[in-house]
């Protein structure tokens, strides 16, 4: 077999190692030994001590949801308060902290998180592999996330919630105008959270690289792969410009420093510039793997593979790519010159080109496929309408003079929610229905599922189509209340009862949830007769995911022997049943990064403390700064790093091995 | 509107989600429709009235027609791709892979058609709205601060300078320039059916320039979000002929000398006492700087930007409960006993 040129060296021959080739029956002493060796402990010891990436994506999907509720929680409140003019449920602070945190909720702790818990549950078995290139980093960028949420939500219960829109312009923001813990809150929040997601995209674009199964050769991994590479390497790129900007102001906050400061040669323009440059890319981050969701699911309710996979996996990256030339179209009014302007607008309309060939591309699958009207296909036939009105929308946006009136009006609040909602929510419910029977081993009730998708669908639209008029009657965002001679009353009657409609759709899935994971049919392992390697795997899948390391001959394994292709005959199958074994402790196989050709025995991780002890101790130590306990902080750090010597240990079980030898 | 495209009320009578989507044009259309009817003071989708709003009300037509064509065009397309009739086949059958590229070159290739086109048509328009087509004659700087809008009218010779605030006044046909700046924080300055909106920012001075093309009165709002009172910044631009504008000018020229005695002087003292430290009016010792200047008070149409109307009752309602009108100004609620009340009324009414 061939080795990587990355093995040309000299090398210890201990580490030299055939790896063992061949079957492992279900019910063998194989699978048994191999439960043993991945299964996490029962009991809280394993909950705490976890690596398993199906657990951790669980978890991230169940964590970033409550999120959800919490956040449309905040929204139905605020759509109380503006359902008529002059009401006064809320008082203007109130409305302040409110819109923030939904927006914060919204945007940092759902949007994102809910799609790292699909990509992490989803990306090992997508691809083949064991678990994660860093077990023990994605449990920590877990732990993290959560002790982040749970750090920006603190201040909540005491009325000092972050009050300066999840944009957080200084100088509203800074010193001066904001006294209070609320947006020290937000910033550390922000820097904190930065951290989770770093490392979380690092494991994932390490892991697309490194952790495919052999034969999967980089034009064969899912889009989804695709999307959430692009995500994570856009997050890696962003995110260092939101911490920075946030660690700023917290210095200027607390130690008098003046990056911000207007009296002292500030630039408040400067903020706005770190904020979007970070805010742009990570509008595409919170999409892309979503659209992603569908690329991969739609095409097994179209009964054929998806159209045009080479060019959805370009408009996906070209996507991004222009996604980091459009962040001033966040900024047409604050007196750029006109030049500037025509260049970001250029770009922000050039923008939906690669959308519209994923667009062409989903309708396309669907309209030479044959559709099975099951309750994700519907998700995701509703998220492309929403998709385009979104883009539409976006499109009237990009042009400057029109931006300058739509800018900061509702039109901007229906746009947001029409992708956000449309792009991100739609798919993720869709692929919660698809993926749910792999989750639990259970279907979820398609009748109750097609009653949540026309709640949904109906109160959405219902909801937030009447906020693109609202925006174009000149109301502004983020006003607590308004005045009936503006003549905006029936609109945002309409408005607030659509979300009150919306939000009905989402309890009815809730109550899906609940009544198939007790009572839902039994799935068995490929229940949507679905092409992926996931469905390879019985339902939920063993800990160790594959008994034996498959081999992927193509980008639809288990259809290859049903394609209508021309030269089907000859071509090679991808092999479930025959690879390599892998049982000589917690082991998966590396890849080479372009066309997964095996090179290695991948050691990996058993579970461990030391990810929840170091994200506790990181946590903890932003709440000394929170707080100014600056000897906390240094104890807190002290401990960190310690945990961090115990993680970083050196274990001569997890000296990673070349495989040499034996291959397909 | 006259011009108000009929094709907007039309739409294919598409099933699910096609209709569902017409629906939503048709409401637009009677929403929008209703709001013409001197309704919606910021509508300026159907309402714009200067050169430097009205081409971008055509953009915003245009866009906006294409973009409800677009999605209905989609949204038939989907639902034909569900729907459509195909012959009967084995469920366990598979697609092949290749095959539809065309979908994605044509559709890919219009929309990229289109969007060049677009991106010619709004860059003309911005270019067209960016700058005035005369040299403003009018120069007038506005200052944002929680939450009202200090208005400085310059002039070559100070004699003629003077402030007010919350009410902008231009005459009819002339674009105006404005200095945009800021106190405190990032305000936006928006007079929608005049022009869009530029944001206040402190440490700049950004310039933007309006011209009402009809005389009239145009609600103007702040549209950046800052703070509480964000919902209550609001202000109005009269536009007038250029002889009732000269007369502005001149009454706001005019200062105030107060009555030497009576109960008008005991109101001026009162003033003194408790509101000079923040409001000027000119001509007398009431010097402060951080409220708005008073001294043609009654001169203006509303109060406490745009949150009231500008009568003696709604006056004395504002600054005995200010802080219930609108919470967290820096006006306080002022406590007065009766008399306190009337004198202070009656000398505020001679601010005229």
């Amino acid at each position: 077999m061939a080795i990587a040129d990355i093995t040309q060296r000299p090398i210890n021959d201990d580490l030299d190692r055939v790896p063992d080739f061949g079957r492992a029956p279900s019910g063998s002493d194989i699978e048994a030994n191999l439960t043993g060796i991945w299964e996490t402990a029962p009991g809280w010891r394993g909950w705490l001590s976890t690596v398993d990436h199906k657990t951790i994506g669980l978890r991230y999907i169940v964590t970033a949801f409550l999120f959800l509720l919490i956040g449309g929680i905040e929204a139905l409140i605020m759509r109380v308060q503006l359902a008529g003019p002059d009401l006064t449920l809320l008082t203007p602070e109130q409305y302040s902290q409110l819109f923030t945190m939904h927006g914060v909720t919204m945007i940092f702790l759902y949007a994102l998180p809910i799609l790292s818990g699909f990509s992490n549950y989803l990306w090992p078995l997508l691809l083949g592999s064991r678990d994660m290139a860093f077990p023990r980093l994605n449990a920590l960028s877990y732990w993290i996330f959560l002790f982040a949420g749970i750090f920006m939500y603190v201040s909540f219960p005491l009325g000092q919630a972050p009050n300066a829109g999840w944009f957080n312009y200084v100088p509203f923001s800074g010193p001066i105008y904001n006294t209070g813990p609320n947006i020290d809150v937000f910033a550390l929040g922000m820097v904190l959270l930065g951290i989770s997601t770093t490392v979380g995209s690092v494991n994932f674009v390490v892991t697309l690289f490194r952790m495919r199964a052999p034969g999967m050769t980089i034009n064969r991994v899912p889009i989804l792969v695709w999307g959430t590479l692009t995500a994570s390497v856009a997050n890696l790129l962003a995110i260092p410009a939101i911490s920075l900007a946030f660690f700023l102001l917290w210095l200027d906050r607390q130690f008098g420093t003046h990056f911000f400061d207007v009296a002292n040669d500030g630039k408040p323009l400067l903020w706005q510039h770190l904020f979007w440059i970070f805010g742009h890319p990570w509008v595409y981050a919170i999409v892309l793997p979503a659209m992603g969701i569908v690329s991969d699911a739609l095409p097994t309710f179209c009964r054929r593979p998806l159209v045009g996979y080479t060019a959805v996996a370009l408009a996906t990256m070209a996507t991004m790519l222009i996604g980091f030339e459009v962040w001033i179209h966040h900024m047409f009014a604050t007196g750029l010159p006109a030049v500037a302007l025509s260049i970001f607008g250029a770009a922000s309309m050039v923008i939906s080109i690669p959308s519209a060939v994923a667009v062409f591309a989903w309708i396309a699958t669907i309209w030479l496929g044959r559709p099975v009207f099951k309750t994700p296909f519907l998700f995701f036939a509703g998220f492309v309408i929403l998709f385009v009105i979104g883009g539409m929308s976006g499109v009237m946006t990009a042009a400057v003079p029109l931006d300058w009136q739509l800018n900061d009006t509702y039109f901007i609040v229906a746009h947001l929610h029409y992708v956000l909602l449309g792009i991100n929510v739609f798919p993720v419910v869709g692929g919660i229905y698809y993926w749910f029977p792999k989750f639990t081993g259970r279907m979820m009730s398609e009748r109750i599922g097609k009653w949540s998708f026309w709640v949904m669908f109906t109160g959405f639209n219902v909801g937030f189509f009447p906020m693109h008029l609202a925006g174009l009657l000149g109301m502004p965002r983020r006003i607590y209340t308004y005045s009936s001679r503006m003549g905006w009353d029936g609109v945002n009657m309409i408005t607030s009862v659509g979300s009150f409609l919306f939000a009905l759709g989402v309890l009815i899935f809730l109550v899906n949830v609940v009544i198939s994971l007790k009572r839902g049919a039994l799935a068995g392992p490929n229940p949507w007769d679905a092409a992926t390697l996931e469905w390879t795997t019985s339902s939920p899948p063993p800990a160790y995911n594959f008994a034996v390391i498959p081999t992927v001959a193509s980008r639809h394994p288990l259809w290859e022997d049903r394609l209508e292709e021309d030269s089907g005959d000859n071509r090679a199958r991808s092999n479930f049943t025959e690879g390599y074994l892998l049982t000589k402790g917690r082991e998966t196989i590396g890849t080479s990064p372009i066309d997964a050709k095996p090179v290695a025995i991948l050691k990996m991780p058993d579970d461990s403390y030391t990810p929840f002890f170091s994200g506790l101790f990181l946590s903890l130590l932003f709440a000394g700064l929170l707080l100014h306990w600056w000897s906390f902080t240094a104890g807190m750090a002290i401990a960190g790093g310690i945990t961090l010597i115990i993680w970083m240990w050196p274990q001569k079980a997890l000296v990673q091995r070349i495989a040499a030898g034996r291959g397909p | 509107m006259k011009t108000f495209k009929p094709g907007f009320y039309r739409g294919p009578d598409a099933p699910c989600a096609g209709r569902l989507i017409a629906l939503a044009v048709v409401s637009t259309a009677t929403m929008t429709g209703t709001a013409t009817a001197g309704e919606a003071p910021l509508n300026y989708f159907l309402h714009s009235h200067g050169p430097a709003s009205r081409p971008t009300m055509y953009l915003g037509w245009v866009l906006a027609g294409l973009s409800v064509a677009v999605c209905l065009i989609i949204a038939l397309l989907l639902i034909t791709a569900m729907l459509r009739k195909r012959p009967a086949a084995d469920s366990r059958v598979i697609g092949q892979e290749s095959g539809g590229l065309r979908w994605i070159y044509i559709g890919t290739g219009i929309s990229t058609c289109i969007l060049a086109g677009l991106v010619v048509y709004s860059l003309m328009v911005l270019n067209n709205v960016a700058n005035p087509p005369t040299a403003p004659a009018i120069t007038l700087t506005v200052t944002g601060y929680d939450w009202w809008w200090k208005i400085e009218y310059d002039h070559p010779e100070s004699a003629k300078r003077f402030i007010t605030a919350n009410e902008i006044h231009v005459p009819v046909g002339q674009p105006v320039l404005l200095k945009l700046k800021s106190a405190d924080v990032i305000h936006a300055f928006w007079v929608p059916k005049l022009a869009g909106k530029t944001q206040l920012i402190p440490g700049l001075i950004n310039q933007k320039w309006i011209q009402a093309d009809e005389a009239g009165i145009y609600s103007g709002q702040c549209s950046q979000f800052c703070g509480v009172g964000h919902a209550h910044m609001g202000f109005e631009v009269v536009a007038e002929s250029a002889n009732d504008f000269q007369k502005w000018q001149e009454e706001q020229l005019r200062t105030v000398s107060p009555s030497p005695a009576g109960r008008i002087n005991a109101g001026y003292k009162l003033f003194l006492d408790r509101c000079a430290g923040c409001h000027t009016i000119r001509g007398t010792d009431a010097a402060g700087e951080h409220g708005p200047d008073l001294t043609h008070l009654n001169s203006r149409r509303r109060l406490a930007g745009g949150l009231l109307a500008n009568t003696p009752d709604d006056l004395m309602d504002w600054i005995t409960r200010a802080q219930k009108h609108k919470p967290g100004s820096r006006m306080p609620s002022m406590v007065l006993s009766d008399d306190e009340r009337s004198v202070l009324a009656l000398f505020l009414s001679t601010l005229d």
